[in-house]
């Protein structure tokens, strides 16, 4: 059984990162937002373009991300900036986030009078946060506290074959230690979708899983597009993979082979402990906010080709598939599963060391997308702006 | 891997390929195969499973070789799952690919998700 050393909230989860932040709920005062960063040294701002002018669904989702990754534990305190207008849901956030047991709060300038008071105030509401979490002390907390959310991008060739069934030896040593991992990219499991259902605990998550996969292909057609006619690609094909099946198979392998114990919305909370799956879109950035949201403290990515993508509110780990891509973007690249190409390292000898950099990350030890400040953030859009 | 695939095709006579899982009918080629060549097996999957063996034709790197021999209709294992059915008899040493395996269809995926 695995521990680390993390921060024990106020309602009992555990943080592995003890940030205080300050969001935007209007795309107008995002560079206010940025400002508040540098004004309050230590602070995290989170700007996004999200605002008020968006159909119901949306802005039930932008409302649902903002106060998940707010309430992860990773936060000991989150800040909202609105407008202060008739749409602005500034408080609402904030009331989110506290009813997701965050310590959390709203300041708008009409109801400050004015942006040069609501900065003043902001200021002095941050610098208070940030003196208040600087008492909480690291603590020893199991791995069954820890949700580790899953992800790919800039995937290659060998991404099937080294990283992520790689990744999955980690994600099963996680379930068996009493944790989380979440797997998420609805449109990168179409094509696997039965052997997940396979693996559902019951035939309802099962059919919720297979409900998720048939609307996300439903609005796909909507748009002109068929994915399992695009798939595999010519592309695809010339590297060698044959079948839909098995183009799919390399990415769900990242969660390993434990039973799927429950099917979750975009951004929302899992109930369950094991292997869950989050509806997501395949783009990266988009996949791991939705999973922060949903109370992942460390996100391990696998990658081929190389990316950036971090989070500003959890570490996300860099798996790299080939030793080449490890050898030209080592700032990258936090464990290189290229051993298992070069004879040097088995599925089994990567997954163990996934393991570990996760507890050590967890810990406190900051990971390659944290040492350069990547820190993406952006909100999965289903329609257009109103 | 461009400087590796280089050295392969000066010595196209070895090559080798991982084993996912030890089900598996299929082996990834990590490097490039000629006719021929002696395909060493490597991976997790190839502990106690079928020897190495001799490729057929020619085998790009990334491509799929064929360990255990597939009657048409048969499915071709990788991962430990199906991830496609045979359209012709393969024997071992071949090229596992779009020409002679199909993915499933519809009926066979709910087939298998009832388990």
């Amino acid at each position: 059984m695995g521990s680390f050393l993390g921060y024990r909230r106020a309602d009992g989860r555990v943080g592995v990162r003890n940030h205080v932040v300050v969001f935007n709920v209007a795309g107008e005062i995002g560079p206010l937002v940025r400002r508040l960063g540098e004004a309050a040294p230590g602070v995290v701002p989170v700007v996004h373009p999200h605002g008020y002018a968006q159909f119901p669904e949306d802005r039930e989702q932008t409302l649902r991300a903002l106060a998940g990754n707010a309430a992860n534990p990773n936060v000991a305190a989150a800040l909202f900036i609105g407008l202060g207008d008739e749409r602005d849901f500034a408080e609402e956030a904030a009331e989110r986030a506290r009813a997701l047991g965050q310590r959390a709060a709203a300041l708008t300038v009409r109801g400050e009078g004015g942006a040069g008071a609501l900065f003043a105030r902001a200021v002095e509401w941050l610098k208070e946060a940030l003196a208040e979490a600087e008492g909480v002390p690291r603590v020893t907390a199991s791995t069954a506290e820890l949700i580790v959310g899953l992800e790919c991008g800039g995937s290659d060739g060998w991404s099937g074959i080294t990283a992520n069934p790689a990744l999955g030896v980690a994600s099963d040593l996680i379930v068996a230690d009493g944790g989380t991992v979440i797997l998420s990219e609805t449109t990168e499991a179409i094509g696997a979708e039965h052997i997940l259902a396979a693996r559902a605990v019951s035939k309802k998550v099962a059919e919720e899983f297979l409900a998720l996969i048939e609307a996300y292909e439903t609005r796909m057609k909507a748009e002109g597009s068929d994915y399992r006619k695009g798939n595999p690609s010519p592309g695809n094909i010339r590297g060698g993979l044959t079948t839909l099946d098995e183009k799919s198979l390399g990415c769900i392998k990242k969660a390993g082979s434990t039973p799927l114990t429950e099917v979750i919305a975009y951004a929302e909370r899992p109930t369950q402990k094991g292997f869950v799956f989050m509806d997501s879109p395949g783009y990266d950035v988009d996949s791991v906010t939705g999973m922060v949201a949903g109370g992942a403290q460390v996100v391990v990515f696998t990658t081929g080709r190389g990316s950036p993508t971090g989070s500003p509110i959890a570490p996300v780990i860099k798996v790299g598939t080939n030793s080449r891509l490890y050898e030209r973007m080592p700032e990258h690249i936090d464990v290189n599963a290229g051993v298992i190409l070069d004879g040097k390292g088995t599925l089994a000898s990567v997954g163990e060391e996934i393991y570990r950099v996760i507890h050590e990350t967890a810990s406190g030890k900051k990971c390659a997308s944290e040492r350069h400040g990547h820190a993406e953030f952006a909100i999965w859009r289903l329609a257009e702006s109103v | 891997m461009r400087e590796e695939r280089v050295r392969v095709a000066e010595s196209p006579a070895r090559a080798r390929a991982i084993m996912l899982d030890p089900r598996d009918t299929v082996a990834v080629l990590i490097e490039d195969a000629g006719a021929g060549a002696r395909i060493v097996l490597q991976g997790d999957g190839s502990a106690g499973g079928p020897a190495d063996l001799i490729a057929a034709e020619a085998i790009p790197y990334g491509h799929k070789v064929a360990v255990r021999p597939m009657e048409a209709g048969d499915p071709v294992i990788k991962y430990g799952e199906k991830m496609g059915i045979a359209r012709a008899r393969i024997d071992v040493g071949r090229h596992v690919h779009v020409h002679n395996v199909r993915g499933l269809n519809t009926e066979e995926r709910s087939v298998s998700a009832r388990g």
